[in-house]
Formats: structure tokens, C-alpha cells, sequence
């Protein structure tokens, strides 16, 4: 039985662009049905950047491949909704999600050297992306295509649009794989680990595009990262999320200052800084559960120094918890008062 | 060096290397000498031609399994280079090698047979599926089809039990799905 | 507090990288010889029981002086001396085992730098094999089950396979294989940066309790300046095959001398980031230029603020200043101004 979604609201009250409702992933296997994204539900309004961290198999990637119909069979949606701008995109018929993909939402992957097609050149892509979703003729499209480098700030886009891929650095490809989600103007990017691949000065610049561009085109954007300094530059909200479901969602400077969620805080808590005290960091022992391993009742209940005899047999929902909402029964005196 | 000799026998059809052995043998050596000895020439054609899809497999093989950490990490300990090759790179090179040597084995079957059919292989005293299929083309429309189609069924199903076995090889040393 | 005893030195090494087309093409369309400069020059030393850390960006070559220090190149000029000994002398196999016994080396990919068709104990015990350090089977097993737990895991995880572990786990493996033979030195090539941040957290604790259990040196290599400040006891930052700056932690961090320096430790992504309507400060443009065609003179000057004419010439030299060797003209000249975080 799905619980009723109680998923923040975003910075103001424009409607939301994106809408993750209860959403479900499951992978059959040999051995059972595996769940790999468990009940999540979030929404993202435009111009804004929703952070989604967790640690690897979190699932965090797959939520984001699951909103964008890329999910690699076996895997499937097995539940939820997935509504862009008021319409249902999870059930959709590929062609259909094949057109919404490039057109209504953008994405952006880990690895530029494998996002681009060594082939061709850049302008190429860039213009056949363009006119596979926009209605412009060859000069127009190469026209968008020369603006849009400019706009992720490629210098020299007039002969570098030419280019092919290996001529370009790494930061640079990144840029152009950047300029590629944004060519057909689609009003969400999901973008999966954009900088980890990248140097840190390379990172930096990076996050200030998207950051700009979500300012300059309303672009809401998904991004899905394991780097919480990243996250703590760019987004406004974040999701964190563990076995494959979110523990605690909030404003950012909530999350990394004040996190209610014991994962969360064992999370901040581990990260090292480059200032104040060297020495011992602290660490959450234990590691995070195979899907084929989950705990009853809260996943994070074996690991967790604060868990309660409750914690072990119930499964917490998201609940309101000091400004931010955490899936946790420690806060759960927290929200009854608020519902008293 | 070696992959340069390599290089230049792949663009020779394996099976014109096969009669050009089979040939430069048959008429070096005095007669006598050519039957008794005409399967060990038979066997060193079929491996000189087909030693080059080996070479190809494995050096790409083990120049990726080279760079990785496993190997630079045995160098770092000080362990003898034979003994990393032959204790750590040789298990992780062997998968792809064994499916080309099935695929090979049947290769070679075929081989002796198209050689055994063309008349160079094995002299008509021994034992052959090339050379009964050979001998049956003659009867394939006079009503004794079976001598031609029943060794070519044995052969087809040979080579497919034998392509079959190199998969099950290959998985059967895959540590992963133990 | 580390002895004064010097552990490692390297003196000017050089490492270059010979990247030209084939003799064919070279042949046919006239193409001279070209070689990466992947080290060009780098000088330091390490104190026995200090965390000495080299942190750069990619391309700066700090992997490659791992490498060279751990035997796996062989340096194209200069030298490396351990406790006294000149690797560079020591030509045959033989010569260089007692000291591989005591310097070892941890990888960076948990994935690919375990045998995957050897079972865990074997990965393990093959230092010992190799050195002939153990009498007999029994004492292997018995050494190998102690090893596993030291780095706490359960002595029946040596029946595993690698594939089996996860990725934390697996780097746990490796530290056991790289301490079997009783180290005094360890080269830990960016040893957490393929794991989760709650994984690294755990491993960089273990590397520390067992450098103070077993009194072990470490030349620890990352990107990451956060675990760097957090693990080290003196840096050395990396630009280009050269050493840019070498200062004790603390200082390195409060007051960064080197242009270079101050560019990292201002675009790290933080999670206090100043509170900027407009979305946060303006990083510093440029990427670190092709190592094949390094700028003349000093190789940062072109993303370099305080450059001047002399930057564009000179190539500055690795100078005390303050105690700290840092190789900037502008520092040297007092053109800088002096920044305390």
C-alpha cells in the first residue's frame, strides 16, 4: 500500500515542473524480485536545482534514469507516477518518451568521452539533436548550435564547432555534452555525476554554468551526485537517499547544518573538511545493505547508533522533522506535535 | 615484429596457406617419407595458418590485463615475471582463448575436410569425413545420396557439440558464477 | 612526532614518456620524436613516520612519482634514495627484493587491483610466498588470518573470491596483501577516491591506527584536498610534472603561498559556500595546458594573476621561503599578497 506522499514543496509556489509520486523500481531476478528505488517521491519546480545524493547503490542513479525512460531491462518501473508538466511520462510508449527524451528533458552523464559520438563533430551533433526536436532549417540550427556553445562558454565556438570530440579537453567536452541537453530547450536536466570525472578547477566552473543556466532559462534541474560539496554549491533542495529510498529531503543548508536523519548526519559528519580539527573522522561502521539484503523496518536500523526497538520492526515514512523531513521515528514526537 | 608476420598472413585466406604448406611438402619430400608423415603435415598446416587468430586474441587480451593494478601490484611485491605471467596473467587470458580455440577446433575440422575434398589431405587409405563427402559427390544424384549426407551431418554436429563444449569451458572458469 | 630520520629522498626526478607515431609514420611524413615531460624535475624527502601527501590535478604527475619510487619506472634522470640506498644502482631483480619487502604499494581501482580468478588468501599471502617468510602452510594460513584481521575482516574471508567484497572491503584486502611482509614504507596511490565518502571515512581511520600500531611512513597521493588536509603531516603541491609548493599541512591551508595553491583551495566545491545571490564566486578561467607543449618559463603562468615577463622566461626554482619550499617568482619578489584563510 503506497503511503501518502508527503514530499516538500519547492521554492515558491509555482507548480511544480516535475512530479515523483511513489515511485518504484524493481529488477527480477533468479532469486526474487529485487527492489532497487522504493517508494520515492519528490518534485522539482522550474528553476530549481534539486540535489538527489546517496552512497552507491542508493539508487539515486536509477531514479534518475527511471524519470528519463532508461532504465536497461530487466529493470522496470513496478509503481508510482512520474508526471512532467502535468502529463504521466512513465507509461508511455517509446516512441512517444523517445520524442519527450532530448525535447522535455535533457540529461547529462558521468563520463563525457563516452557521451559523445568520436565520429562526428561536434557541430554535427549538435545540430542533428537540434533538428531532430525543433522545427529549423540546416543555417538556423547551426546558428543555435554556434549560440549555444557560446553559452556554455566555449571560446572560439566559430571554428570549434567544427571539432571533433578528441580535440577537445575534458572540461570542454563536458561543456559541449551540456550544450547538447540544452539544445532543444527542454525545461528539466537530469544530470548524473556531471563533475566527477573533471578537476576540481574544472568542477567549479561546471557547477557555476548550471547553476547560470538554471537561472537564465528556468531549467529545473535533477542532479544526482555522491559529492555533498557539490551539492551544498549548487542545489537549493536535496534528497538523500539510502536502500533505495529517501531518509531525509530538505533545503540544502538544512541538510548540511542541521540534519535530522541519523544517516544523514553520520553522512555529514564523515566528510572531510579542509579546516579545523585533523585527526580521526568519523565514520558509520558497517556497510549500506545488498538489495537482496534490505532490514526490516528501517534499513539504516543495523548501522544506527540512535535506533529504537520500533526502528527495527516499522518501516518509517517521510515525516516533518526541524525543517527538513526526515524518514525516521526519532522525529516522530516532532511531527505529532505539529499535528497536535 | 611478430604481430607485423601476423599481419601479413591475415590477409591470406587461411585455407590458401593451408594448400601452400600441404603443396611445398608434398613435393619436397621424397615418397615414402609422404604418406607415412602426411597427418603431421596436415596438422602443422592447419596450426601455422590459424595460430595468427591466437596471437591477435591474446596479445589484445594481455596488453588490457598489463596495465591493470593486479599485475602492477605482484611487480610491486617483486615477484618473478614468469611467475606473473604465468600464475596471473595467463588465468585471465585463457576465457577468450578458449572460445577461439573451439570455434578453431571446428575450423580446423572443416579444414581438413575441404582439404580432404579437394584432394591434398589425407591420402584415401585413412579415415576422413572430408574425403567420404568428397567420394559421395559423385553419387549425390544417383541415388546413393547417404554417402555424402551422413558424413556431412556428423561433421555439422561435430562442430556444434564442439562449440558448445568451449562455452561451457569458458563459463566453467569464470570464478564469478561459481 | 616523526623522527628526524630522513625515510626517502628523491632528487630531481625526471620521468619522460615517449609519445610519437610509429617509426613508419615518423618515416614517411617527416615527424620529429616527441616526448612527454611527465616529471620534470621534483625534489623532496620524507621523514621516517610522516604522511608526506602530493596532491595536484590530473596530468600534474604525482602517480608518476609513485610509480617511480615504487619500482614500476625507472626514472629518466635524477635519483631515489631509500634509507640510504640508490634505487637507480640497483640494476638485477635480485638487488631490489629486500628492499621491495619494505616498501609497498596501495592502488587506487579496489576493483582491478585484485586477481579476480584468485581466492583472498592467496592474494594475501603471496608477499610472504614471494620472500619466503613463512616456514610452512600452517604458519601461512595463521599469518594470513591475522592479517585479515587487522584490517578487520573475518579470517573465513580469505576462501573468497575479490568479486565477492565491496569496493571498501576490497581496499581492506589490499592494505592486508601491502602490510604481509611487514612494510615500513607505503605509497598509497589515491587509495579512497573510487569509494564512497562513509567507506573512506572508515579506511582513512584504519590507514591511521595502523600507521601508529605498526609505525609506517606514507607518501599519500590524492586530488582530494580535503582528505589531504585531514591525513597528512606535510603536502606537496603538483603543477605539471613540478612541485609547486611544500609546506606542513596547517600552513599549506592557513596560508597558502603558491597562485596555484590559493586556485585550489579556492574552487574546492565547500559545504559552507558564502551565502551569493548571484550563485557563488567566479572561478578562475583556464585548464591545465597539454603536458606535451608545457608554457616556457613558469607552467602556470598563463592562469596565473601575478605573472610577469620574468614568468614568462624563467623557470622559478623550488625556494625556502619561510622555511617552505615554494617556486613562484612573485613570491620570491614580495609581489604577493600574503593570504590567511
Amino acid at each position: 500500500m503506497a503511503a501518502q506522499p508527503f514530499y516538500s514543496r519547492g521554492m515558491s509556489n509555482t507548480e511544480a515542473l516535475l512530479k515523483v509520486e511513489n515511485l518504484r523500481v524493481e529488477v527480477p531476478t533468479r532469486r526474487g524480485t529485487l527492489v532497487a528505488v522504493d517508494d520515492v517521491s519528490f518534485d522539482i519546480a522550474p528553476g530549481e536545482v534539486l540535489g538527489v545524493v546517496g552512497e552507491s547503490g542508493a539508487g539515486k542513479s536509477l531514479t534518475g534514469a527511471a524519470i528519463i525512460g532508461l532504465l536497461e531491462p530487466p529493470l522496470k518501473i513496478a509503481g508510482g507516477s512520474i508526471t512532467l508538466a502535468g502529463r504521466r511520462i512513465d507509461n508511455l510508449p517509446y516512441e512517444a518518451m523517445r520524442r519527450i527524451r532530448g525535447k522535455e528533458i535533457g540529461a547529462i552523464f558521468q563520463d563525457p568521452l563516452t557521451s559523445l559520438n568520436p565520429l562526428y563533430t561536434i557541430g554535427r551533433q549538435l545540430v542533428e539533436t537540434i533538428r531532430t526536436h525543433l522545427d529549423l532549417g540546416p543555417a538556423k540550427a547551426r546558428g543555435r548550435a554556434l549560440s549555444l556553445l557560446r553559452e556554455v562558454g566555449i571560446a572560439g565556438a566559430d571554428e570549434r564547432i567544427d571539432h571533433y570530440p578528441h580535440q577537445f579537453s575534458g572540461g570542454m567536452r563536458q561543456r559541449v555534452v551540456i550544450a547538447l541537453a540544452l539544445a532543444a530547450n527542454p525545461r528539466l536536466i537530469i544530470a548524473d555525476e556531471p563533475t566527477t570525472a573533471l578537476d576540481v578547477s574544472i568542477q567549479a566552473q561546471i557547477i557555476a554554468l548550471l547553476k547560470r543556466l538554471g537561472r537564465d532559462h528556468g531549467t529545473a534541474i535533477m542532479l544526482v551526485t555522491h559529492d555533498m560539496g557539490v551539492i551544498a554549491e549548487t542545489a537549493h533542495r536535496v534528497a538523500v537517499m539510502y536502500a533505495g529510498r529517501i531518509v531525509e529531503i530538505g533545503p540544502v543548508r538544512r541538510i548540511v547544518d542541521r540534519p535530522s536523519h541519523p544517516y544523514t548526519k553520520g553522512l555529514m559528519a564523515s566528510i572531510p573538511r579542509t579546516a579545523g580539527p585533523r585527526g580521526r573522522l568519523r565514520q558509520i561502521d558497517g556497510t549500506m545493505p545488498r538489495l537482496n539484503a534490505i532490514p526490516p523496518g528501517c534499513p539504516f536500523s543495523p548501522r544506527c547508533t540512535e535506533a529504537l526497538d520500533r526502528c527495527r520492526r516499522e518501516r518509517p515514512d517521510l515525516m516533518p522533522a526541524n525543517e527538513t523531513q526526515a524518514a525516521c521515528w526519532q522525529c516522530a514526537p516532532v511531527a505529532e506535535h505539529a499535528n497536535a | 615484429m611478430i604481430m607485423r608476420v601476423a599481419d601479413v598472413q591475415l590477409s591470406f585466406p587461411a585455407i590458401l596457406i593451408a594448400l601452400l604448406i600441404d603443396g611445398v611438402a608434398h613435393s619436397l619430400l621424397p615418397r615414402e617419407v609422404q604418406t607415412r608423415i602426411t597427418l603431421y603435415v596436415l596438422i602443422a598446416a592447419i596450426a601455422l595458418s590459424y595460430w595468427v587468430h591466437f596471437a591477435r586474441t591474446v596479445r589484445g587480451s594481455a596488453m588490457v590485463e598489463r596495465s591493470k593494478e593486479y599485475i602492477q601490484a605482484a611487480r610491486v611485491i617483486g615477484v618473478h615475471p614468469a611467475r606473473i605471467v604465468i600464475g596471473h596473467l595467463l588465468p585471465n587470458v585463457i576465457g577468450p582463448v578458449l572460445v577461439i580455440a573451439t570455434i578453431n577446433l571446428a575450423t580446423a575440422i572443416l579444414t581438413e575436410a575441404t582439404l580432404s575434398f579437394l584432394g591434398v589431405g589425407l591420402p584415401p587409405t585413412e579415415p576422413s569425413l572430408g574425403t567420404l563427402i568428397r567420394v559421395g559427390n559423385d553419387y549425390l544424384l544417383s541415388g546413393d545420396w547417404w554417402i555424402s549426407v551422413f558424413p556431412g551431418t556428423v561433421l555439422a554436429l561435430l562442430i556444434l557439440s564442439v562449440n558448445l563444449l568451449g562455452d561451457w569451458l569458458r563459463d566453467a572458469f569464470n570464478p564469478k558464477l561459481r | 612526532m616523526p623522527e628526524r630520520d630522513v625515510l626517502l629522498e628523491v632528487n630531481d626526478l625526471e620521468r619522460h614518456f615517449d609519445v610519437s607515431a610509429p617509426a613508419l609514420e615518423r618515416l614517411l611524413q617527416s615527424k620529429q620524436r616527441v616526448a612527454v615531460k611527465a616529471l620534470d624535475g621534483v625534489t623532496f624527502t620524507i621523514s621516517r613516520g610522516e604522511t608526506f601527501s602530493l596532491v595536484g590535478e590530473s596530468g600534474c604527475g604525482k602517480t608518476t612519482v609513485a610509480r617511480c619510487v615504487v619500482g614500476l619506472y625507472r626514472p629518466t634522470a635524477g635519483n631515489i634514495v631509500f634509507d640510504g640506498v640508490d634505487l637507480g644502482r640497483l640494476r638485477r631483480r635480485k638487488a631490489m627484493a629486500p628492499i621491495r619487502r619494505r616498501m609497498q604499494m596501495i592502488f587506487q581501482d579496489p576493483y582491478a587491483s585484485l586477481n579476480p580468478r584468485w581466492r583472498v588468501r592467496r592474494i594475501i599471502a603471496e608477499p610472504l610466498v614471494t620472500h619466503g617468510l613463512v616456514a610452512d602452510k600452517a604458519e601461512l594460513r595463521a599469518r594470513v588470518a591475522e592479517l585479515l584481521e587487522q584490517v578487520r575482516l573475518a579470517p573465513a574471508d580469505g576462501d573468497k573470491f575479490p568479486h565477492e567484497f565491496s569496493g571498501g572491503q576490497r581496499q581492506r584486502i589490499s592494505i592486508a596483501r601491502a602490510l604481509a611482509a611487514n612494510p615500513e614504507f607505503l605509497v598509497c596511490d589515491e587509495p579512497t577516491s573510487a569509494l564512497d565518502v562513509s567507506v573512506q571515512a572508515q579506511i582513512l581511520n584504519l590507514m591511521r591506527d595502523l600507521q601508529r600500531r605498526l609505525r609506517l611512513t606514507y607518501l599519500f597521493i590524492s586530488h582530494n584536498l580535503a582528505v589531504i588536509y585531514q591525513v597528512s603531516d606535510r603536502v606537496g603541491v603538483m603543477y605539471l610534472g613540478r612541485l609547486v609548493e611544500v609546506a606542513t599541512a596547517d600552513q599549506l591551508f592557513t596560508a597558502p603561498r603558491h597562485p596555484y595553491t590559493r586556485l585550489l583551495l579556492e574552487t574546492i566545491p565547500r559545504l559552507d559556500p558564502p551565502d551569493d545571490p548571484l550563485g557563488g564566486r567566479e572561478p578562475v578561467a583556464g585548464e591545465v595546458p597539454n603536458p606535451i607543449d608545457p608554457p616556457p618559463g613558469c607552467a602556470f603562468h598563463p592562469r596565473c594573476p601575478y605573472a610577469n615577463d620574468r614568468c614568462r622566461r624563467e623557470r622559478p626554482s623550488l625556494l625556502a621561503a619561510g622555511g617552505a619550499p615554494v617556486a613562484c617568482h612573485a613570491v620570491q619578489e614580495g609581489r604577493l599578497p600574503t593570504s590567511v584563510r
